[in-house]
């Protein structure tokens, strides 16, 4: 353990401030309150004698065991190598082979910042599973290390590709305060306010009044009257949620900068509160795909994901972000940019009997929303206000499905060109992605019941990036096959019939 | 683009002959899981027997029918063959499914074989891609001849160029 030849570096030593920090403001947090109930029963001395002695060790343990952990984590770079040596009681080393890092993320949350700190995510991007840490997984974290050492490291590992003829550096593009009015069109804004409803009963649970809103409504409703009231709720609702998908959006999409990087390398950077940067080997990348949620279509925005390997398949996360929802024709030249392809290709739709198939789904779901409603009013004695409610809610459903199956049978479409295999598919969450015919790694191909009687099937390609599988649905039973066994030179080929 | 009417081949080889008992055996215990408790509880306790006894006997034989009709339907279902270049299977019932993976693809080959399996002296043989959703399942072969395919299948990805993804 002592081969200290000074190559060896500690990470910052601000991270005992920092650590000391964070864990006083969650003692704060985790303290007043209890001050406050020891307090309430006892009196404040008592209080304060048994809560600040009980922060200030939780601070002081939380301080001792960081710089245990500073005390003996050393990381270097050598010619091939990135080594980490970390652990007290077991000493732990990693190293990765440089050519093989993908990866170098940074970040800092509000606190590194104020001391000019990072984290520096280092990966291999071997995820092989996909799905979350896998052990071949190889990453190194160091936390923290000053601003400039790890942008020096993020320059260090990835410019390795670097050669005299690449161009230089350029910004693809660059935030859009007005890019704002795209954030609320999204379903978060609903599922945001579900959760300020249900945190708002729950904390009012605590203090023994949950049924305090329900009072209050029902004293707001006799005397505006039930369809204020309810327009009122849904004011609120919305208004919640509009404020909550603004400050998500804000903190994580501020000062957004995407640059294409000597070496080959896609950095996109961006966090008002927390900072992250982010970068893509270019070499790693398999395609890109367009999403255009129901919201964000409607006001002629997209938003543009990478697909590479090297990045965990998670769908949460907004990693592969390229480009936030933005204006179409920015998201059709960053697309055009990234990938090289034409983000307007016209596609080749797919059979009528895919658009009946939908047609079929929606009157289905159709009939069973009517009958439950139907089975509500007639069975329950519900108040007539409610039966109206609901029916009104019913019939928007019912229209609002067959319309998003005609959408739906319009968005299919896939195209085949001299590098990529383009499927388009989606009403509420409309995607199109351009996936490589090199990162096509398999086939896999399925037919149900329903399907074999339409004349239609499903091919998805396999591929080792983004989702690790994208579908071309309901296509025509014979045409597709020869799309696919034309995107993969002589793998399909040899398990097909002609006829 | 040929406008004609392609289509997919089955694979040439079935699943052993013995995957038959052995769906069998899986279909029995899946109903005798649920069945046997209604039995022993509907025999012990008299008040509330013929409201055990019926749904054990509703059980017991939506279980034998389906011992006897359901495994040679999906015996037919199930093919699979792997030439030079890529592993082919078919399977999935009223969900079919046609998985095609390339040799200069694969990253590792298992061999599993479960209890039940065991019992039957056969195996399930998984080739994975660097494709979390690119694995291919052959399940129910002969354990010998699933050991021969997984050590050919090796040979053949270790002399087959391709970086796997």
């Amino acid at each position: 353990m002592s081969e200290d030849d000074g190559s060896w570096q500690s990470l910052h030593r601000d991270t005992l401030k920092v650590t000391a920090i964070v864990v006083a403001g969650v003692a704060v947090g985790a303290g007043v309150p209890t001050a406050v109930g020891i307090g309430s029963a006892t009196s404040d001395g008592v209080a304060l004698a048994w809560v600040l002695p009980g922060m200030l060790l939780l601070v002081a343990g939380a301080v001792l065991l960081d710089y245990l952990r500073w005390r003996h984590t050393r990381y270097r770079v050598t010619d091939h190598l990135m080594e980490l040596r970390k652990g007290v009681v077991m000493t732990t080393r990693r190293s990765l082979a440089r050519e093989r890092i993908r990866t170098v993320d940074l970040s800092a949350n509000p606190v590194l910042r104020v001391f000019g700190l990072v984290k520096v995510n280092i990966g291999t991007g071997d995820g092989r599973s996909g799905g979350g840490s896998s052990p071949t997984e190889q990453t190194i974290v160091l936390d923290p290390v000053g601003r400039a050492a790890g942008e020096r490291l993020r320059a260090d590992l990835l410019d390795r590709a670097r050669r005299a003829d690449d161009p230089d550096g350029s910004t693809l593009a660059t935030w859009d305060p007005f890019w704002i009015r795209y954030a609320p069109l999204s379903f978060w804004t609903f599922a945001l306010a579900a959760f300020a409803v249900g945190a708002m009963f729950q904390v009012l649970d605590w203090f023994g009044r949950g049924g305090l809103p329900v009072e209050v409504v029902m004293d707001i409703a006799e005397d505006i009257g039930a369809w204020s009231t309810l327009g009122l709720a849904l004011g609120v609702f919305v208004t919640a949620g509009v404020v909550g998908t603004l400050a998500v959006y804000v903190e994580g999409w501020w000062n957004y900068r995407l640059e294409r990087e000597p070496g080959g390398t896609l950095r996109v950077r961006r966090g008002l509160l927390t900072t992250r940067s982010v970068s893509l080997e270019e070499q790693r990348i398999r395609g890109v795909q367009i999403v255009e949620p129901l919201g964000v279509r409607s006001a002629g925005a997209a938003r543009v994901d990478v697909v590479t390997t090297g990045l965990k398949n998670d769908p949460t996360s907004d990693l592969s972000t390229l480009l936030p929802a933005a204006p179409r024709p920015l998201a059709a030249r960053i697309t055009a940019q990234v990938a090289g392809v034409d983000a307007e290709p016209s596609l080749r739709p797919h059979p009528r009997s895919a658009r009946v198939r939908r047609l079929r789904w929606a009157v289905v779901a159709d009939i069973v929303l009517v009958a439950i409603v139907v089975l509500l009013a007639a069975a329950t004695p519900l108040p007539g206000f409610w039966v109206a409610v609901f029916s009104i809610v019913a019939a928007l459903t019912c229209a609002g499905a067959v319309a998003a199956a005609v959408d739906a049978y319009r968005a299919l479409g896939h195209r085949l060109d001299a590098h990529y295999l383009v499927a388009r598919q989606g009403s509420v969450r409309r995607a199109t992605v351009f996936l490589q015919r090199q990162g096509i790694i398999g086939w896999r191909i399925s037919q149900s019941v329903f399907q074999r009687r339409a004349g239609l099937i499903t091919v998805t390609a396999t591929t080792a990036a983004g989702a690790r599988r994208y579908s071309i649905i309901d296509a025509d039973e014979h045409e597709i096959l020869d799309v696919a066994a034309e995107a993969v030179p002589d793998l399909l080929d040899p398990f097909l019939i002609r006829d | 683009m040929t406008e004609g009417r392609t289509r997919l081949r089955p694979p040439r080889h079935w699943l052993d002959r013995r995957a038959r008992a052995w769906w069998r055996a899986q279909l029995a215990v899946s109903g005798a899981v649920p069945a046997l408790p209604l039995v022993v509880l509907g025999v012990l306790i008299e008040p509330a027997r013929t409201w055990l006894l019926v749904p054990a006997a509703v059980v017991l034989a939506a279980t034998v029918l389906a011992v006897v009709a359901l495994p040679p339907w999906w015996y037919r279902l199930h093919r699979w063959e792997v030439t030079d270049r890529a592993v082919y299977a078919r399977g999935g019932v009223l969900w079919q499914t046609w998985r095609v993976a390339p040799m200069s693809r694969i990253q590792t080959v298992d061999t599993t074989r479960g209890p039940l399996q065991r019992a039957f002296g056969l195996s399930t043989v998984t080739v994975t891609t660097a494709s979390s959703a690119g694995a291919v399942k052959i399940e129910g072969l002969d354990h010998e001849r699933a050991a021969d395919l997984s050590e050919e299948l090796t040979r053949i990805t270790h002399e087959t160029p391709g970086d796997a993804t």
